[in-house]
């Protein structure tokens, strides 16, 4: 398997407070991979260091091409698509603006098109709702567009921030089938960074644990879940 | 009953133009978040120079292109070098940096072509339109291309992936970002664009008012009226704004006694004053709510 995202050695500041000492992991190409951890751990910020939106130091490397001192607009360009924490729903849009939004750095317009309608099919809601403001709809919806507006990029990795937050745990158990589903059939390599462990872990295949700004444990999801000590000392459940 | 219509219709010309000034306003407040003083000292900047133009022989039509071209780049220059920098600084610090371009436009303006009074011309005629004696040729040339003007807006904005992608940048820049969209160029583009729409209510006003370095300050003061009331958050509340400042100053200056030519300029400050206690997003405008 061949690695699609290496991080070596990562650290990042928030003005003088270091947030990350130095972070290590990678994904291989299609893999599922989430990262756990507490409140203040550093998972929103690992996120934020990939695409460079905070200070940071180390080596961040996409298919062997570094991606360190390029603008955050440049990153998407690879083909990595970012749903930040909040889902960053430009909310007083239309739906079908949002997903244009997210193929903005493409041209191939008759494939936009055909995609926007690849969307409404994964997603029906979205196409009852595609003229309405995105700030009209429920989390959950928001949620799914959020998604959405991901994949019209047709990135080749996605980095979800806290997808369930907010989120009914009905809704939680479906939005988590669609991303398996994108991630079998579209081979999309997907980060999934959650404070649901027991879910995220269902869902993975890979698992990186963070505490305090450093990986504390890594592994396969399925031992990872087994292992009782590690659940109850940093998955609290 | 004539008179009213007259002024209506009168108010709804030098409405145009308002609408032009708060628009631009609006364009580069949604962009930066704020106001820019100098936007009026640009417009007047930019007519002087189609006078120039026409003053070396240039045809008016091939001034009025030119002159917006080289606004446009003036307006991306000018957010480049001066406001670029100033982009994570106090507030304060851009106040000044606006005062300061104000400033030195004017005296630029001045140094150059002096402070005396230009005639204008205008490409409309100034006979009364189309036989009738309640409007002007150039008061509907100044409303046809403001309308002209807009409508290409509404389309570049609504229909266009860089007009997304600008809309994008102004609402959500982290957000815009994420999805590839180079925000900082797009706020120089909301300044090249503003300066250029000052640029055609300049042109379009400076028959009017005639040419001079300060020719924009009244107007501008209206263009701040319009954009604040029609919401300083909503282009198409400031273009509305325009016009019903166009429309209010000259009932008032021809209705109310005692206000006349000498206090319209105080009402727009009052009426500036009322909008932000009764009701400080405008009429179109929405609620911002920071964090602290």
């Amino acid at each position: 398997m061949t690695t699609l995202l290496n991080v070596k050695d990562l650290r990042a500041y928030y003005g003088q407070v270091q947030a990350l000492h130095g972070l290590s992991f990678s994904l291989n190409e299609g893999s599922l991979t989430t990262l756990l951890g507490a409140n203040g751990a550093g998972k929103t910020t690992t996120l934020r260091a990939i695409c460079n939106m905070v200070r940071s130091t180390g080596a961040v490397e996409f298919e062997g091409k570094p991606l360190n001192n390029r603008a955050t607009e440049n990153i998407v360009r690879f083909g990595i698509a970012h749903v930040p924490q909040g889902r960053g729903t430009f909310t007083n849009m239309t739906v079908e603006e949002n997903l244009q939004l997210g193929a903005i750095t493409r041209k191939d317009n008759s494939g936009i098109v055909s995609d926007i309608e690849r969307m409404y099919a994964h997603f029906p809601v979205l196409k009852q709702r595609h003229t309405q403001q995105a700030g009209t709809l429920s989390g959950g919806e928001q949620q799914m567009l959020a998604v959405a507006r991901a994949l019209m990029l047709r990135p080749r990795l996605m980095l979800l921030d806290e997808p369930s937050f907010g989120l009914a745990p009905l809704v939680v158990r479906d939005l988590f089938g669609i991303l398996g589903k994108i991630n079998r059939e579209d081979k999309v390599t997907i980060l999934v960074v959650e404070q649901n462990a027991q879910l995220a872990l269902e869902l993975a295949d890979q698992a990186y644990v963070i505490e305090t700004g450093r990986i504390v444990m890594s592994g396969n999801a399925k031992d990872i879940a087994k292992n009782e000590d590690i659940r109850k000392s940093y998955l609290g459940y | 009953m004539e008179l009213f219509t007259n002024q209506i219709l009168a108010g709804i010309a030098t409405g145009a133009i308002y609408a032009c000034m708060a628009l631009a306003v609006v364009m580069i407040y949604q962009a930066i978040d704020h106001l820019n003083f100098a936007q009026g000292e640009m417009a007047m900047f930019a007519t002087f120079i189609s006078w120039q133009l026409m003053q070396w022989g240039v045809p008016y039509w091939g001034a009025f292109v030119i002159t917006l071209v080289l606004s446009f780049l003036g307006g991306i220059a000018i957010e480049r070098i001066l406001f670029k920098p100033l982009a994570k600084a106090p507030i304060l610090t851009n106040v000044a940096g606006f005062i300061a371009l104000f400033a030195i436009i004017n005296s630029c303006a001045g140094l150059i072509w002096d402070f005396t009074i230009k005639q204008y011309p205008t490409p409309f005629g100034s006979a009364p339109f189309l036989g009738s004696q309640l409007i002007s040729t150039h008061q509907a040339g100044m409303i046809g291309v403001t309308l002209l003007l807009l409508i290409g807006l509404f389309f570049f904005f609504q229909y266009t992936r860089i007009g997304l992608a600008m809309r994008a940048a102004a609402a959500l820049p982290e957000s815009a970002r994420l999805v590839g969209i180079n925000t900082s160029w797009m706020i120089a583009l909301g300044w090249g664009m503003a300066s250029a729409i000052g640029a055609i209510a300049g042109m379009l006003i400076a028959p009017v008012v005639f040419l001079e370095p300060n020719m924009m300050g009244g107007v501008l003061i209206y263009g701040f009226a319009a954009a604040v009331l029609g919401g300083l958050t909503s282009p198409f509340g400031a273009v509305i704004g325009g016009f019903l400042m166009g429309i209010f100053e000259n009932l008032a200056g021809t209705y109310i006694p005692g206000v006349g030519n000498e206090l319209k300029l105080p009402i727009a400050l009052a009426l500036i004053i009322s909008v932000l206690v009764v009701k400080p997003a405008g009429l179109f405008g929405r609620h911002i709510v920071k964090r602290v």
